[in-house]
């Protein structure tokens, strides 16, 4: 297709209300197959930076957990982590423990809703609404502890807002038990399932080299045998004193991403029980007087990947500089060695992959030169699906085998 | 490397170098003149093997700032090179995409909010700023307040 005239262009996006940044990915495609990417971001800058040299230290943490819904945990974790570096602030150890249990009810109730996600993409969707059922009671716990579901806005500097209550913690326990149930049984589905194979492996592959070169981070990195983890690398909060593991896979292609999601899930599991077993006694918060002039940097493992802030404060109550890096940011411009060669049932699914965020897609739209309407985001959609029916006709395989039976 | 030998090594391109300063056991600093910023980052990218994480770039002033941050993953160390832009009036620093494709958008992030040039970057198009931003209006500047920002916008 080298007549300019007919050169079709997949318009994905701009509207992404849910994320830090909205995204507009402007694909270039060959009768079915993508050719060129071009990726415009920053239709909803909020000036999040900025605003944040308007406000006090302590004020900061409630805007910076509104960057993003999802990973309103690890924005404020990274924030307080770079301000407790810039005033050698250490938190008492039963706040480390507390950011730990939050951070890590964040990250099962994110996987969960990712693998929801992916199966309603690719038409499985049974497992979107049983992913997002076992998630729901993980939200009521996270509202349990902080008030909310989301934009929690637990920590402070010098420790954490709200406690996990003690009588609550019975309950924790329970309900973990009931989700690694849940999750286990889903995992099996999916990993046994020849269709998902068949429809998930081999597509979107982002090659080792290719995640080095655009440096991306949390599962996109760790799917494609880059193991790297925050957690474990630059240990913070209560992480050096549990007993976890940094999941990799090899393949960089969609299934491994999923794979290292559902397997981080029981992880992230492991990682609450031990960390409300060893709970610690005391206070959550040390009292803060006054932040000194310096710089510091706060790394937090989100669902997503590192979440980076810097903070530099010339010892007035207010940041002059608050540079924030949401790992969307690193994993987002992958899109370019992930998508170009791929055919356009896949995108969709490939740039879920990445988790950055889905209310994009449904403003995804297929135009050719005369801006004339050819796929919107149904027909995608529409696609998607047949590719997989088309596949499970080919190995006559009748279906997911899900049971949901109740466990007391 | 641990981090005894980490230190040891950062020391290697000292020559090109104001000062190294040791923040914490694994937060370091080296702080250099623009022009010697690409040795430095292309030093780190080779020849430490760090990961690029992000770039900040900072109205300081008396000069600009932009501090590259790399995340050396094996000792969790992370290593900031401070280049100094002292020129106010045509801020100006060689770009380090060449060096590493994950630099593309955050030098075009700070270009746009800061006003200061890449030289060599291969895509310097705007990313924040909508198409129809003022020329030479740079909302991250300590000049420009938010209000002022806001009615760039209209």
């Amino acid at each position: 297709m080298s007549d300019n005239t007919r050169k079709s262009v997949l318009a994905v996006g701009p509207f992404h209300p849910l994320q830090e940044e909205m995204e507009f990915f402007q694909l270039t495609v060959d009768g079915e197959t993508v050719t060129d990417i071009d990726v415009r971001i920053s239709y909803n800058h909020r000036g999040i930076e900025k605003i944040s040299e308007s406000l006090q230290f302590d004020q900061i943490p409630y805007l910076v957990s509104r960057i993003c819904g999802i990973c309103s945990a690890s924005h404020p974790l990274a924030y307080v982590q770079a301000v407790e570096e810039v005033a050698g602030i250490t938190p008492p150890d039963r706040a480390r423990f507390v950011r730990t249990i939050i951070n890590e009810l964040e990250r099962i109730h994110s996987h969960l809703l990712w693998v929801g996600l992916a199966g309603h993409f690719i038409g499985y969707d049974t497992v979107f609404m049983w992913a997002w059922k076992y998630r729901e009671p993980v939200l009521d716990l996270l509202e349990a502890i902080t008030g909310n579901r989301n934009n929690y806005g637990n920590v402070r500097v010098g420790g954490c807002r709200e406690d996990v209550p003690d009588e609550l913690i019975p309950k924790i326990e329970k309900e973990l038990d009931i989700i690694e149930k849940k999750t286990e049984m889903l995992t099996k589905a999916i990993l046994d399932d020849p269709v998902l194979h068949a429809r998930l492996k081999g597509v979107g592959i982002l090659t080792r080299q290719d995640a080095l070169d655009y440096a991306v981070v949390g599962p996109t990195a760790r799917g494609s045998g880059v193991g790297i983890d925050v957690r474990r690398d630059d240990a913070y909060a209560a992480y050096g004193e549990l007993d976890w593991d940094v999941i990799t896979q090899t393949e960089g292609d969609v299934f491994s991403k999923a794979v290292v999601r559902l397997l981080e899930t029981f992880e992230s599991i492991k990682m609450v029980r031990e960390a409300i077993r060893k709970l610690p006694g005391g206070p959550i918060a040390v009292e803060v007087k006054q932040i000194p002039p310096g710089e510091g940097v706060g790394r937090a493992e989100a669902p997503r990947g590192e979440t980076f802030h810097y903070i530099r404060s010339d010892g007035g109550n207010r940041p002059v500089r608050h540079k924030v890096r949401a790992p969307s940011f690193v994993n987002v411009p992958s899109f370019k060695a992930s998508c170009i060669g791929q055919n356009i049932a896949d995108v969709t699914l490939t740039l879920a992959a990445v988790d950055p965020c889905y209310s994009c897609t449904e403003r995804i739209a297929v135009v050719d030169s005369h801006n004339k309407l050819t796929h919107d985001y149904n027909s995608l959609l529409q696609l998607s699906r047949q590719k997989t029916q088309r596949i499970q006709n080919e190995l006559g395989w009748a279906g997911l085998k899900l049971e949901d039976k109740e466990i007391g | 490397m641990n981090q005894q030998e980490l230190n040891n090594k950062l020391q290697e391109i000292k020559d090109k170098l104001i000062a190294v300063e040791q923040k914490a056991d694994n937060r370091v600093e080296l702080v250099c003149e623009a022009e010697n910023s690409v040795a430095v980052n292309r030093f780190l990218l080779a020849d430490v093997g760090a990961r690029f994480v992000i770039a900040t770039g900072i109205d300081a002033e008396d000069c600009f700032e932009v501090i590259y941050h790399y995340s050396y993953d094996g000792t969790g160390c992370v290593i900031n090179i401070k280049a100094l832009i002292r020129d106010r009036q045509n801020p100006s620093i060689e770009s380090i995409t060449p060096l590493v494709t994950a630099a593309e958008w955050i030098e075009r992030e700070i270009h746009d909010i800061l006003g200061i040039d890449f030289a060599n970057h291969p895509n310097l198009k705007r990313l924040i700023l909508n198409d129809d931003w003022p020329e030479g209006v740079y909302p991250l500047r300590k000049d420009v307040s938010a209000a002022d920002a806001k009615e760039a916008q209209k």
